[in-house]
């Protein structure tokens, strides 16, 4: 990859990266400035250090687990726009898959920066109608009928992806995939770790991938 | 609580959209520039870019019943804001009940002061921010660590990137066989979850067989969106026949 080009991407990635850290810190703060409400530290310091104590964590594991995947343009948007698991990630996967680009190079990050640009800008000017629209949007998003459509999105997009990339890849995919279907049917309440768990996943991937290309059985 | 629709409120907001808006306009125009100077042909590109925002649909409105939930609280300007940017609803709902549950001993739906919102909004805040403080900080460097090893062994490097990947999807295919536990009933195994996965895994490969044996190239960008999209209709049909 060319170093300048990569490099313009890291310096501009940087500036929009911090300016929407300043944005995202700047609401509560004017919030607070106009109201006059102010959070006190007893307040905020339980609240803060419960959820840092799981969240910080988990976001900084997915910081190095995600950015290989998306690449380097797309990581510093994907990021700020989040939904990295049931959006982004995937349609980066797909952009690249079906260009049959090698992921890693300049044209797999390229293409994975059209990807989640794309997803991006579609899911922003949703959740802006969504929240201007949503008394006359709530009986829709609720209703009975589509419910069992919208509880089931993970299942209906890990399938597709799953069995391309498990046929692909089944020497590694065994592993984890048992591993995983073990853990989750074993241990009672895991239904909330699967953010915790990818990370543990893709540990156990990169070993098994590992071990396997060592002993030249996959290539 | 009136400031959670004063006009301000509207103004700060827009201009966080705005922002977001603007970065991915233009991550999306660099990127085609460069995707045309690599070679790619302006329908690829096109095609890549609708392909995506078909796979973000679904998503999106899913995104929109977090947004129901979570205005309840912040009113649907911040929920908004909250949910289309760094996070997703898996941290900012557990992040307020923090606050409003584990501070004040409130529940979501109570009627709340505003103390409480702006308390539990500085929290959400500050609760999943490594991101925006790691990626600034070290990711040029991970990359240059990244592109030694493609460097050293191009091979191990796209065992590598399956790995990865891999390594997500296998945890998400375990997760759709968790117990779902809903309150006042016995844990189950969602059935109609796993029937979803099957379903949606047996659609692509569907979609597959027919872009072979059909040449029907104009599918390859589309299998995937259109067997998720198929695989939630059929979770309404299998609802519909008692399955849960």
């Amino acid at each position: 990859m060319e170093n300048t080009y990569q490099d313009q991407l890291h310096k501009e990635g940087r500036i929009w990266m911090l300016g929407a850290l300043s944005l995202f810190i700047s609401v509560p703060f004017v919030i607070s400035m106009i109201t006059g409400i102010w959070p006190t530290f007893v307040n905020f310091f339980p609240g803060f250090f419960a959820t840092a104590v799981i969240f910080w964590p988990v976001t900084t594991i997915e910081v190095f687990t995600f950015t290989p995947m998306l690449g380097t343009g797309s990581s510093y948007l994907a990021f700020v726009t989040g939904n990295l698991t049931n959006m982004k990630v995937p349609a980066a996967l797909n952009a690249q898959d079906a260009l049959n680009v090698t992921k890693g190079t300049e044209e797999g990050d390229v293409i994975s920066t059209l990807a989640v640009a794309s997803s991006s800008i579609i899911t922003t000017l949703i959740i802006i109608i969504g929240a201007l629209l949503l008394l006359p949007l709530t009986p829709f998003l609720e209703s009975t009928t589509l419910k069992p459509a919208f509880d089931n999105i993970i299942p209906a997009l890990f399938g597709a992806l799953g069995i391309v990339y498990i046929m692909k890849r089944w020497q590694v995919a065994i592993v984890p995939v048992i591993f995983m279907v073990l853990f989750f049917l074993l241990v009672p309440g895991s239904g909330g770790l699967v953010g915790i768990m990818v990370p543990v996943g893709v540990a156990i991937s990169l070993g098994v991938a590992r071990i396997l290309y060592k002993k030249g059985m996959i290539k | 609580m009136v400031f959670l629709n004063s006009w301000w409120l509207y103004l700060i907001i827009g201009i966080v959209f705005a922002y977001v808006l603007l970065q991915s306009t233009v991550f999306l125009l660099k990127a085609k520039k460069r995707a045309k100077s690599l070679g790619f042909t302006k329908q690829q590109i096109n095609k890549t870019i609708t392909s995506s925002m078909v796979l973000s649909l679904a998503p999106s409105f899913a995104i929109l019943i977090g947004l129901v939930a979570l205005s309840k609280v912040f009113g649907p300007m911040i929920a908004g804001m909250r949910l289309g940017t760094l996070g997703a609803v898996t941290y900012e709902l557990p992040a307020a009940i923090n606050v409003i549950n584990g501070v004040f001993n409130m529940e979501i739906g109570d009627v709340l002061t505003s103390e409480m919102v702006i308390t539990a909004l500085w929290v959400m805040t500050f609760g999943c921010i490594p991101p925006l403080l790691i990626i600034p900080l070290f990711f040029k460097r991970m990359r240059i660590g990244m592109e030694n090893i493609k460097k050293k062994d191009s091979t191990w490097n796209a065992v590598m990137m399956d790995a990865l990947f891999l390594g997500m999807i296998s945890a998400f295919v375990g997760y759709v066989l968790a117990p779902k536990v809903i309150e006042g009933e016995d844990p189950y195994i969602s059935v109609l979850a796993i029937l979803v996965l099957g379903s949606s895994a047996a659609l692509i490969i569907v979609f597959g067989i027919l872009m072979k044996k059909l040449k029907w190239d104009w599918l390859k960008n589309y299998a995937l969106p259109l067997s998720m999209i198929s695989a939630m209709a059929l979770a309404i049909l299998f609802a519909s026949l008692g399955v849960r």
